[in-house]
């Protein structure tokens, strides 16, 4: 019996074999030397039919708790939006699930003419000039963009406000050493970062990198911190949460020079942390220091408009050792997912998103304070769909006597950050309900304080 | 076919989003509000779908046709990983779950590690990095912390690379910060040894080679370079690219290599998504664990499965959480499908190459006339110089038979390369019809070459002015200052 994945029957094997002109199979490794081959079994289980890897993977994700199980108010980089029908719907279509990147683009003008509008929705976004086919993360095109920084000033300093999301910065730091880059932090103040001694960190600098909505939340004067990067002709950079962008005035009108952030919220399941996309935009003048694929348009001997890979100069296959990345698989898929579901929305389901998150949100703050006596962190801050709250004792026991009482409180900025060991940071998307945050307010005030 | 901007009508749109009663005006601060909402499509949800699917019959995948593109794996991809993937405990859950609510999807994890050791003959495995070119990037940054560790990163500044490696492998050297010192091909295509031998020493670091290498050949001096390279006291870096070949036949490990990465979308079944998701998780022998990535996924003394943050030597985080989740599910469920009989793959991959190879060989060149692994290079130089054809030419007629073309111009060693990789899923049928398409090209080259050079015939566009792509690019939709093109087919 053939493997169901496997298709060569005996017949087959045995007149292939005769074509090639050996006598075995075995025969077609003979350049491996002897000492080198396994020479015995794999030990592994054995093979699993259809049916039973269906019950034992179903059994594994029975014992996780999802947010369909759980009432959750976990953020912190990664959010519980509503992913519509018509994301699977084309996500699921066999030729975009199954093709590779588009070298050869008579083949391939439908995966390649996503990707153009892709990037198109994302300059929309973020008021940027040019955006790539996509990265891995918001964690990792963060470092990217470190990386255009470092070539484009010849600067060796890279400066991030410590409110940008904790793993961001660890990948950056982590990234660092090779590109030649130290990493600098700046303080939060009361919950958001001082243009002025931001400013005074970026003397020297090659870029700025920082959060919008902060990590904690907090909307950040974010064109007062562009303009302290540019104050120092370093690159301010932006991460930014694209779902805030329908209410939240765009990096590229407040004078940044890249804008990048994590796709997951705009289209694509939380998933365990991924896989999803980064997305990366500039301004025109860094177009060809950009990480990754670019589609252009262009024509064919007829004339016909098409689209193709372009300025791939930049890139590892034809650039090696002086390309811009070594980037090549990205993440195509997750990025089709966004840009469908950046279709679905539209610029007023954009906005209304955006409002419906700053209004529940708004709406939760008060019935905590209010229902389950807690504290607000920041409260002199303006923020989107997240805020950090006080819950008087230790967040971490705080979060495991909520769940067992069936809610999800938030992420525990204890982690992170010195002095939040009882900080919560609640997120509240559009998904949930009025009466969801009534109830989480009736569980903070049984376990909190 | 119009773009989804050129569809847009102001006032239409797909979504609904609920806004309860009750809730208080949404306020931003005035200098931080959007001014003007950026263009998105405007489309009920019926154009939405239309749309996209009619891009989706403009793109070829393996669920279409036949995808012999050499150094990507194309191959099937189970079904049942798409559903398994969509399970509400997969899918919704929240990476900040505590570990007591995510002990299955941690369970998957380090089941998933143990089965890629055993896989790759080495001790310790990170899932983190996301794709094969961000898995080198990793083992370069624990090569370095290694030496570190030992007082000779100072000194060991260079990465030795042949001559046939993936761009990447050159490109991650630069991104790690070390020195490119390449090596040559011999006549067999194996790595030359002599030239090794001058250039291997004590400011050596690492090796990274891709074996089977991109000839689809397996190096033959393989025992010799690792005595070279361990003798200086440098590391072996494994590009496992080419994995697909020698599961269960030849491990890594056993080759004497220390670090590997593993391209999950290739070898394991993690569908291609038109460029990604990919993953590329890292396997490691002992003494370089201590610098993997965190956290680690570990299984804990009283049997739960749990995060370890807690590691003083660690490079740090390459990515987000740990790793790409939804990849490992597919690869995951895609390995215990095959267990120990993944050997069965990579010997029905070695077959189904060297059969199309063996058709193919006296019609096209050859530079390095042997067996082959999972796939081979061919040449059309004969053809460029007997008939003005080239690679590319080969390449777009082969659209016109409906196969998606090899790679082409790639490894760089060998001019008018034709890098084909059939993988395993494929029936006699379908390589003997691609043979014989590629037999009557090579045929059609001779005769009647403008067959050739006009390709492809029946693709929604005829060939594309990349060079006017590059020159004058045009990166996004320009609403109103779009430009049109000057002329149109009808």
């Amino acid at each position: 019996m053939t493997h169901p994945y496997l298709a060569l029957t005996d017949a087959d094997k045995a007149e292939m074999l005769r074509t090639i002109g050996v006598s075995s199979v075995e025969e077609l490794f003979r350049d491996i030397p002897a000492g080198m081959r396994l020479g015995r079994e794999l030990d592994l289980e054995p093979a699993l039919s259809e049916q039973e890897l269906s019950a034992h993977l179903g059994e594994l994700a029975a014992r996780n708790v999802d947010t369909t199980r759980e009432l959750s108010f976990l953020g912190g980089g990664i959010y519980d939006h509503y992913v519509p029908a018509v994301v699977d719907a084309v996500l699921q279509r066999g030729e975009f699930l199954t093709a590779y990147t588009p070298y050869q683009p008579e083949m391939s003008q439908g995966v390649l003419q996503s990707i153009f509008e892709y990037q198109t929705a994302i300059c929309e976004l973020t008021g940027m000039d040019v955006s790539n086919a996509s990265g891995y993360d918001g964690e990792t095109v963060t470092a990217d963009a470190c990386y255009i920084a470092k070539h484009a000033t010849g600067r060796t300093t890279v400066v991030v406000t410590e409110a940008t999301n904790p793993q961001v910065r660890q990948v950056v730091k982590t990234y660092a050493p090779g590109f030649g880059l130290d990493v600098v932090e700046v303080p939060h103040h009361g919950g958001t970062t001082d243009p002025d001694e931001l400013r005074q960190a970026a003397e020297g600098a090659a870029a700025v990198i920082f959060q919008q909505p902060n990590f904690f939340g907090c909307l950040e004067p974010a064109p007062d911190l562009a303009a302290a990067a540019g104050g120092a002709e370093a690159l301010s950079i932006a991460h930014v949460d694209p779902l805030s962008l329908g209410v939240l005035e765009a990096p590229g009108r407040y004078g940044c020079a890249i804008a990048l952030g994590e796709g997951q919220a705009a289209g694509n399941f939380p998933s365990y942390g991924g896989p999803h996309y980064g997305f990366l935009a500039a301004r025109q003048e860094f177009i060809r220091r950009m990480p990754g694929r670019i589609v252009g348009e262009t024509v064919d001997t007829a004339g016909e408009r098409g689209y193709v890979l372009t300025l791939q100069t930049r890139e590892q296959h034809i650039r090696r050792e002086k390309a811009t990345s070594n980037i090549t698989t990205n993440q195509t898929l997750l990025a089709l997912g966004g840009l469908v579901y950046l279709t679905w929305l539209g610029p007023q389901g954009l906005r209304d998103v955006g409002e419906t998150c700053l209004a529940l949100a708004a709406h939760a703050k008060q019935r905590l304070q209010e229902r389950a006596g807690v504290e607000l962190v920041f409260p002199e801050q303006a923020t989107f769909k997240e805020f950090a709250i006080r819950v008087g004792r230790n967040a971490r026991d705080v979060i495991r006597d909520a769940r067992e009482l069936g809610v999800h409180p938030g992420y525990a900025l204890g982690r992170d950050y010195a002095g939040m060991d009882d900080v919560l940071l609640v997120a509240v998307t559009e998904k949930r309900t009025p009466a969801e945050i009534d109830r989480l307010a009736d569980v903070l005030a049984e376990v909190g304080r | 076919m119009k773009l989804i901007y050129e569809k847009s009508q102001a006032g239409r749109r797909a979504s609904s989003i609920p806004r309860p009663e009750g809730l208080p005006e949404p306020e931003v601060p005035e200098a931080l509000r959007r001014a003007e909402p950026p263009r998105l499509p405007e489309v009920p949800e019926f154009e939405l779908i239309r749309h996209f699917t009619e891009l989706s019959t403009r793109t070829f995948g393996v669920d279409t046709g036949f995808y012999p593109l050499g150094s990507c794996t194309m191959k099937y991809n189970p079904r049942i990983n798409e559903r398994l993937v969509t399970l509400p405990g997969f899918a919704n859950l929240h990476p900040h779950q505590e570990e007591e609510g995510a002990q299955g999807a941690l369970e998957l994890e380090w089941r998933l590690q143990q089965i890629l050791r055993e896989v790759t003959g080495l001790d310790a495995v990170s899932l983190q990095p996301a794709a094969g070119s961000q898995g080198e990037l990793t083992g370069l940054m624990l090569v370095r912390a290694y030496f570190e560790d030992k007082g000779e990163s100072e000194q060991r500044r260079k990465v030795v690379i042949p001559d046939t490696a993936h761009g990447t492998n050159p490109a991650s050297v630069t991104m790690a910060g070390y020195e490119l010192t390449h090596v040559q091909t011999d006549p067999r295509g194996n790595v030359d040894v002599e030239d090794l031998r001058g250039k291997v020493d004590e400011n050596t670091a690492a090796l990274m080679l891709t074996n089977p290498s991109t000839l689809g050949l397996f190096d033959e001096n393989i025992e010799e370079i690792e005595r070279i390279f361990h003798g200086a006291g440098a590391l072996m870096y494994y590009d496992g690219a080419n994995l697909n070949a020698v599961c269960g036949i030849s491990r890594p490990g056993d080759m004497g290599f220390d670090i590997v990465h593993i391209n999950l979308h290739k070898t394991f079944s993690q569908p291609h998504g038109g460029g990604g998701p990919g993953g590329g998780p890292i396997a490691v022998r002992g003494m370089l664990e201590p610098f993997l990535p965190v956290p680690a996924v570990i299984r804990r003394d009283d049997g739960g499965f749990g995060l370890d943050f807690d590691r003083p030597k660690t490079i740090g985080k390459v990515r987000g959480f740990t790793g790409p989740f939804g990849v490992f599910v597919r690869s995951y469920a895609y390995m215990r499908m095959y267990g120990p009989q993944l050997r069965e793959m990579s010997e029905a991959a070695v077959l189904n190459a060297n059969y199309v190879l063996a058709r193919l060989k006296d019609a096209y060149d050859l530079t390095f006339d042997r067996l082959c692994m999972h796939e081979f290079v061919l040449s059309a130089r004969s053809l460029k110089r007997d008939h003005g054809s080239t690679a590319l030419d080969v390449a777009k007629r082969l659209m016109d038979y409906g196969f998606h073309p090899p790679t082409i111009y790639f490894p760089l060693i060998v001019p008018e390369a034709l890098m084909i990789e059939p993988t395993e899923t494929e029936t006699k049928e379908t390589l003997d019809a691609f043979c014989d398409a590629m037999l009557a090209i090579a045929r059609e080259a001779a005769e009647s070459p403008e067959l050739l050079k006009e390709a492809p015939h029946h693709r929604p566009v005829r060939r594309l002015d990349e060079v006017r792509a590059a020159k004058n690019p045009v990166v996004k939709y320009g609403f109103a200052e779009h430009p049109q093109p000057e002329t149109a087919r009808s």
